[in-house]
C-alpha cells in the first residue's frame, strides 16, 4: 500500500488541475451559451423572434382592400380578381400605415403589362399573352383595357 | 354579372372574416411588436408551399416582392427565391437546358422559338423547408434549425459564416449576405406567416402559381391541392423532407 502512494504529489496536482478545469468549463459554458439555448432543439430559441421582428414592406391585400372598397368591387368579377394589389402597384405597407405621408405611384400601364402578357413559349397555353406590335400597333394597353377589369 | 343574394352573402361574410383577422395582426405588426401579435403558437402549425408549375408564367413578381421585402442584395447572384427556365429538347428530359437572368428578376427575354419540337416552362424554386434538413445537420454551432411550426431559419447572430451550409443544401437555395457575412436563405416570410399574412412571393403571385399552406390546418386549401394534384418535391432521393410541393413537375426538373 505504501508503496502506490508514494510520490503521489503529482497525482494529487493533476487531479487539482483537472477540477480546476472542469470548473473553468462549467462556468464559460454558463456564460457563453444563452441561457434559451435548447428550448425548443438544438438552437437559440430567441432566435424565433428574432426572425419575427421584421416588419413586412408588403401589406397584403386584406388591408388594401379596407380603404379601397371601391376598387375591389370593381374588380371582383374580372379576369385579375384573383390578383393581388401589390402584385401591380408595389409593397405598400407604409402606404397603409400612414395614407397621405407616402402616395403610391401609379405604375407605368404598358410595361407593366407586358411583364405577364407579353407572349413568351415557356408560358402555358392557357394564359393570355400577346404580341404587343400586332395587338395595338403601339398603343398603350390601359387604352382600350381597365387594368382592375380587363375585359373589353 | 348578376349577384344573387346568396352569393352576396357569401361573398361579403368571406372578405369580412378575412379583413378582420388580418387588420388585427397588422396593427402590431406595424407597432413594432410582433411577439404581441395575436395567439401564434408554434406548435400549432406545420407550414409548405404548393407550387403548380402550369400557373407559373415567369413575370419574376415573386423574385422582386422577395428581395424587397427581405432586404436581399440586389446583386444579381443572391436570392431566397428565384425562377428558372427549362427547355426540354423532346423527351429527353436527362438534358434540359436551363437558364434564369438575373433569377428572373427582370422577367425572361424571349431565347427559343415555338415549334421546335422541345417543350417550355417556368419553375418557381424557394428553399424546401425541409423536415430532415441536410443543411441543419452540418451546422457546427445551431445557427441554422427546423423550428417547430416546419420552417428552417438562421440564426444571424450565431452564424460563424463557415459556409457548410451553403455546400450541404441539395438545392441551391443558401448564400452568404454581403452585408453581414451570414448565411441567408429563404425564411418562408417567417415575420409574415406568424402574424397572420402570407408570404411575399404568395402575396403577389398573379396566377397562384405558388401558395403557402398549413399542413397542421385541416381547413387549408394545401390538402385539395396534395389531394387533388400529381405532387412531387425536388430531388425525392434525397430523403430530405422537403415541404415545397409541386405539381405538374416535368421530370427533367433538378
Amino acid at each position: 500500500m505504501r508503496e502506490l502512494f508514494r510520490d503521489k504529489e503529482h497525482l494529487v496536482r493533476m487531479a487539482g488541475l483537472f477540477a480546476i478545469g472542469f470548473v473553468v468549463f462549467v462556468v464559460l459554458r454558463g456564460i457563453l451559451i444563452p441561457a434559451d439555448f435548447g428550448e425548443f432543439g438544438h438552437f437559440r430559441g430567441g432566435s424565433l423572434d428574432d426572425n419575427r421582428a421584421v416588419t413586412p414592406a408588403f401589406a397584403g391585400r386584406a388591408v388594401c382592400e379596407e380603404c379601397h372598397d371601391d376598387v375591389a368591387a370593381e374588380r371582383v368579377d374580372g379576369a385579375h380578381s384573383a390578383v393581388g394589389c401589390e402584385a401591380c402597384h408595389g409593397a405598400l405597407a407604409s402606404h397603409a400605415v400612414e395614407p397621405s405621408e407616402v402616395l403610391p405611384e401609379l405604375p407605368e400601364a404598358t410595361s407593366l403589362c407586358l411583364s405577364c402578357h407579353r407572349i413568351s413559349v415557356a408560358r402555358p397555353e392557357w394564359f393570355p399573352q400577346v404580341e404587343p406590335d400586332e395587338h395595338s400597333e403601339g398603343e398603350a394597353c390601359d387604352e382600350c383595357h381597365l387594368p382592375h377589369n380587363p375585359g373589353m | 354579372m348578376t349577384v344573387d343574394r346568396r352569393q352576396f352573402v357569401l361573398t361579403s361574410g368571406k372578405y369580412l372574416i378575412m379583413t378582420g383577422a388580418a387588420t388585427r395582426a397588422f396593427e402590431h405588426v406595424m407597432a413594432g411588436t410582433p411577439e404581441a401579435a395575436p395567439e401564434y403558437s408554434v406548435f400549432d402549425h406545420w407550414w409548405a408551399m404548393a407550387i403548380d408549375v402550369e400557373l407559373c408564367i415567369g413575370c419574376g413578381g415573386c423574385v422582386r416582392a422577395c428581395k424587397q421585402e427581405n432586404g436581399v442584395s440586389l446583386e444579381p447572384f443572391f436570392f431566397r427565391t428565384w425562377v428558372e427556365r427549362y427547355h426540354v429538347p423532346e423527351g429527353d428530359i436527362e438534358h434540359p437546358m436551363v437558364d434564369s437572368p438575373n433569377g428572373g428578376f427582370d422577367g425572361f427575354p424571349e431565347r427559343y422559338r415555338a415549334g421546335d419540337g422541345s417543350k417550355d416552362f417556368f419553375v418557381p424554386k424557394l428553399c424546401n423547408h425541409c423536415a430532415h434538413s441536410p443543411c441543419v445537420q452540418v451546422c457546427p454551432v445551431g445557427a441554422t434549425f427546423e423550428s417547430p411550426d416546419g420552417v428552417v431559419l438562421v440564426d444571424k447572430d450565431y452564424c460563424l459564416g463557415c459556409r457548410y451550409c451553403v455546400q450541404a443544401c441539395p438545392y441551391g437555395c443558401r448564400y452568404i449576405d454581403p452585408k453581414t457575412h451570414s448565411v441567408d436563405k429563404c425564411s418562408l416570410c417567417y415575420h409574415r406567416i406568424t402574424k397572420g399574412l402570407t408570404t411575399a412571393c404568395c402575396e403577389v403571385c398573379p396566377t397562384g402559381a405558388r401558395t403557402l399552406g398549413d399542413l397542421k390546418d385541416p381547413s387549408d386549401p394545401i390538402h385539395e391541392f396534395l389531394r387533388t394534384n400529381m405532387v412531387q418535391v425536388l430531388k425525392p432521393q434525397m430523403a430530405t423532407g422537403a415541404k415545397v410541393y409541386y405539381a405538374a413537375l416535368d421530370g427533367s426538373v433538378r
